[in-house]
């Protein structure tokens, strides 16, 4: 299994970067995928989206939807956008330290 | 006299009447199935339907026809469940009550969740999830001449997740048949980060697309679609243009799961992953693209999850503890044009692999590579269906669970 440092901490990832154990996640770690995902700094905003996500893995065993963040009155599907560009499920889920958004194939 | 009221006449209401009619002593258990209509169709065949390639006729069966005797079929449209009641509620008629409800109502399309999409509906938007839709698309293919065809899924699950992808290869066939592919530009737009996302399948199969100048839009989330100037408007202000827009809507639950509070935001039954019980009414189990599972909303899975439901019911009848059996097993064939399949057999846990099935080295049937044997197993499959899957017999050699013998981890792969 692939590792990668991110400070002081080396964490086991898949081969696109997604952590593999959500127990190694740190703020700090977040910080610095968000970087490399090219999202500058981590605001408020950006931080609550994470926290529902990982509450939600954590219920479920799933990431939620888009359509669940919006329904939750978590934030809005434009803003979603908005703050995670290029594909807000697939970037926050990897700087949430979930796994990457997948079909059966 | 016990009731079991079973909600849904289609593939997982079938098959769990047959089972358990079987299972359950006439003498002590009623059966009642309720139903809003009464064809149960073959809906893999849609896929085939715009290409000309499958009719109606051979598509549809009645409801009563695969329905085992010593079973009460409702036609009727179901207006509420009652957990508390422990009864069900039908237009027309009196309340059904259950000791035991199966909850199998399926899942549907619901293009009026995207905004603009009924505005050029089957004029230049069409699905191929439905008996109508797919059949108004074979008209509209027939006599398209050239253009961007995209191929569009708005939000995930949507039943069958490969099945927007066989539509894009059927089609690029189709078009190279008629002598017409030069003149039509095909666009898969999808809100998945790509065509294929598991790893191996996405390296073995990476390809198929490219071969077949089949351009790939991911990452799309879809805002609104602008039917008058022929356009998909994503959230991230993205836009893709089309002449014929082959669209896979929202698929939402049933509106009565909504209506009686026991749905996820698509109206999907919260369920317990390897029992597939509800999570909240110990009397209430739930079969196929009805639940909120992660597994694939497919026929074939619907299939291995009935053997699994069928024992706990028979457990949770006798009191005992349920089996944790279900693995998420899926197995499907997926057409790629010019007669051609890929089959794939995957869980909960384990992606879609090379190597040879049911047997190790003999297959016959080669997994996650297009074959002809795999193409004829695909067309075979609508007898299988008929005949033994919806009756509840087992498919030789297919087992419950999936196994790993005859998979093979590419080297590269190996974690």
């Amino acid at each position: 299994m692939p590792k990668k440092q991110f400070g002081a901490a080396a964490v086991d990832v898949d081969a696109e970067g997604f952590l593999t154990d959500l127990s190694q996640w740190t703020r700090d770690v977040a910080a610095a995928i968000s970087k490399e995902e090219g999202i500058a700094e981590l605001t408020p905003a950006h931080w609550k989206v994470l926290e529902f996500m990982q509450k939600e893995f954590r219920e479920t065993g799933q990431a939620p939807s888009i359509r669940k963040l919006n329904k939750s009155g978590v934030i809005g599907t434009k803003e979603l956008y908005d703050l995670f560009p290029g594909g807000p499920a697939k970037k926050a889920a990897k700087i949430a330290g979930l796994k990457k958004p997948e079909g059966c194939v | 006299m016990k009731r079991l009221v079973i909600l849904g006449a289609g593939t997982g209401g079938t098959v769990m009447a047959n089972v358990l009619r079987k299972r359950l002593a006439p003498a002590e258990w009623t059966i009642t199935v309720v139903d809003r209509d009464t064809d149960h169709f073959y809906q893999p065949g849609f896929l085939f339907v715009p290409f000309g390639l499958y009719e109606r006729r051979q598509l549809v069966k009645d409801r009563s026809k695969v329905l085992p005797k010593g079973v009460d079929l409702v036609v009727a449209a179901i207006e509420g469940i009652d957990p508390a009641k422990a009864e069900v509620r039908v237009a027309g008629g009196e309340a059904l009550p259950y000791d035991l409800l199966i909850v199998a109502t399926g899942a549907d399309i619901v293009p009026s969740e995207t905004p603009g999409l009924l505005d050029g509906w089957r004029d230049t938007i069409f699905d191929f999830y439905t008996m109508d839709g797919s059949a108004a698309l074979a008209g509209k293919l027939d006599a398209f001449k050239g253009g961007t065809l995209a191929v569009h899924v708005v939000e995930m699950p949507v039943k069958c997740p490969v099945a927007p992808l066989e539509f894009t290869f059927l089609s690029d066939w189709y078009f190279r048949r008629r002598k017409l592919r030069q003149a039509v530009d095909i666009v898969f737009v999808t809100p998945l980060p790509g065509a294929f996302t598991k790893p191996v399948a996405a390296a073995v199969l990476g390809t198929l697309l490219e071969e077949r100048r089949i351009r790939v839009v991911p990452d799309f989330g879809t805002e609104r679609v602008d039917a008058a100037a022929r356009k998909i408007v994503g959230f991230d202000r993205r836009e893709v243009p089309y002449d014929l827009l082959v669209t896979v809507p929202t698929n939402m639950g049933a509106e009565v799961i909504e209506r009686s509070g026991l749905g996820d935001e698509l109206r999907f039954v919260p369920t317990d992953p390897k029992t597939l019980r509800s999570k909240r009414h110990d009397n209430i189990f739930v079969i196929g693209d009805a639940t909120n599972l992660p597994s694939s909303k497919a026929g074939s899975v619907v299939h291995f999850q009935a053997e699994i439901l069928a024992g706990n019911v028979e457990r949770a009848l006798a009191g005992k503890p349920l089996a944790e059996e279900f693995d998420g097993h899926a197995n499907c064939f997926v057409e790629t044009g010019g007669r051609k399949a890929i089959l794939i057999d995957f869980n909960y846990e384990v992606e879609p692999l090379p190597g040879r099935f049911p047997f190790p080295v003999i297959g016959p049937l080669p997994l996650l590579k297009p074959s002809r044997l795999n193409h004829l197993g695909k067309l075979a499959f609508r007898w299988i269906y008929w005949n033994m899957m919806l009756k509840g017999r087992r498919i030789p050699f297919i087992p419950t669970r999936m196994r790993m013998a005859g998979k093979k981890r590419p080297a590269e792969e190996n974690k």
